[in-house]
């Protein structure tokens, strides 16, 4: 578990009582960030009509977010495009730097997953009063169930709706986490059978790594197709 | 699925912690950095997202649309031209057969004249040869007619003259004029 372990960089940094330490765990996030900031930039840089190989990576990322968000919530989910993108970007680059070894992986832990998830999950339900008033409420009402059902459906549905933020940010985490672990058991395998035993372990190792990769994508789309998801509820309303 | 997922990974974590007894329990769930990671967290985020929003987003966006205007005014393009040469092919195609109609117009206009001009010609030509038959004709009547008369005058006086000779005597010139009439008439079918 060692690799899950947040330390302090550098001073403390306390105010008011409440340790805001530069961790380790920032540093990851400000090194994501800035992967994402030098792929934007090398791939806005030239702006040429037959794209090189950076720029098409840009666009495509770009291409892909805007599909989905067109996909799932509509035309009226551009407004968000920009906060989608990060979110997308943000996780996959998260989740990719948390691939090397030896660096540490930030959507591994499920405060900053938490945080992300809840996020989202405010900010759509504020949008949702916001654009349709009390009438959001209809939200936890499907159509066409039998009055007897009502009652229990509308809890169900509460409970559903109130538990978004946890599966989301759930679901990253524990995805992260249990393919880093996976990966840590496998290679202290390698290690403790040695020469002669390893060679099985370590062949899992690699597929996994593999495996760990596809899932860091899926993960990032996921967050986000659901983010998509969960603003189409909020912007139009139909169950 | 998840579940048996995550109730695995927990379970691997506990076992893993126990083979390398470093530490007790997932530093994921201790809150001493929580604060720590969601300050910094929330910087992080949000100038990544004003940066990705105020600066890139702008770029990539006119670069996509640029290319697709162009694809799209291209393709317009291509198809205009398209549009023209197949007028103009059309146009090159009507003159053709214009031409090709006047040509043959033309061709039957002259033929036609030519036609009309050899009937005319073959017309006036029958019509001069059958005035001069005509002519021909009433003159041989004529040549004929006064032929007669003159064989029957001659005929009459030489009679006269034949019997002055042999009788000596004058006899009445109506009688034998008469009676050379009547021969000629009874004769002259026989040879004209």
């Amino acid at each position: 578990m060692q690799q899950f372990e947040v330390y302090k960089i550098g001073p403390e940094i306390n105010l008011g009582g409440i340790n805001l330490s530069f961790t380790n765990s920032s540093l990851f996030m400000i090194i994501s960030s800035g992967l994402i900031l030098l792929l934007l930039f090398f791939g806005t840089k030239k702006k040429s009509l037959v794209p090189s190989k950076i720029q098409l990576i840009t666009e495509m990322s770009y291409t892909f977010v805007a599909k989905m968000i067109n996909d799932t919530a509509g035309s009226s989910a551009k407004t968000f495009f920009p906060f989608i993108f990060t979110l997308f970007m943000f996780v996959l680059f998260s989740n990719m730097v948390g691939m090397l070894p030896y660096s540490f992986t930030v959507t591994s832990h499920i405060i900053v997953t938490f945080v992300l998830a809840a996020f989202v999950f405010v900010g759509v339900t504020v949008l949702g009063f916001v654009k349709h008033g009390i009438k959001y409420l209809e939200l936890f009402v499907p159509k066409g169930v039998p009055i007897v059902l009502l009652p229990l459906i509308i809890i169900i549905e509460i409970i559903s709706y109130l538990s978004r933020p946890v599966s989301l940010s759930v679901r990253l985490f524990a995805n992260m986490m249990a393919g880093h672990t996976m990966l840590k058991v496998f290679g202290g395998f390698v290690i403790s059978l040695g020469l002669l035993g390893g060679w099985l372990p370590l062949g899992f190792s690699v597929a996994l790594t593999g495996l760990e990769i596809l899932v860091a994508f899926l993960q990032a789309y996921v967050f986000a197709i659901l983010t998509c998801i969960y603003l189409n509820d909020a912007l139009n309303l139909h169950h | 699925m998840k579940n048996i997922c995550v109730a695995l990974c927990i379970a691997l974590t506990f076992s893993v912690n126990k083979v390398y007894g470093s530490e007790a329990g997932m530093p994921q769930l201790d809150p001493e950095f929580w604060p720590a990671q969601v300050f910094w967290l929330i910087i992080t985020f949000s100038v990544l997202y004003l940066i990705i929003w105020k600066i890139f987003l702008p770029k990539i966006t006119y670069s996509i649309e640029n290319r697709k205007s162009r694809v799209v005014n291209d393709l317009d393009e291509a198809q205009k031209l398209k549009e023209s040469a197949e007028k103009k092919l059309r146009e090159y195609n009507q003159i053709i057969e214009n031409a090709k109609k006047e040509a043959k117009k033309i061709i039957e206009e002259s033929r036609k004249k030519l036609d009309q001009d050899i009937e005319n010609k073959k017309h006036k030509f029958n019509n001069d040869m059958e005035k001069e038959l005509a002519t021909i004709e009433k003159e041989i009547k004529e040549l004929k007619k006064s032929s007669i008369t003159n064989i029957s005058k001659i005929s009459a006086e030489t009679s006269s003259e034949i019997i002055k000779q042999l009788i000596g005597t004058e006899i009445n010139k109506s009688n034998v004029v008469a009676i050379v009439e009547d021969v000629l008439k009874k004769n002259v079918n026989k040879h004209i």
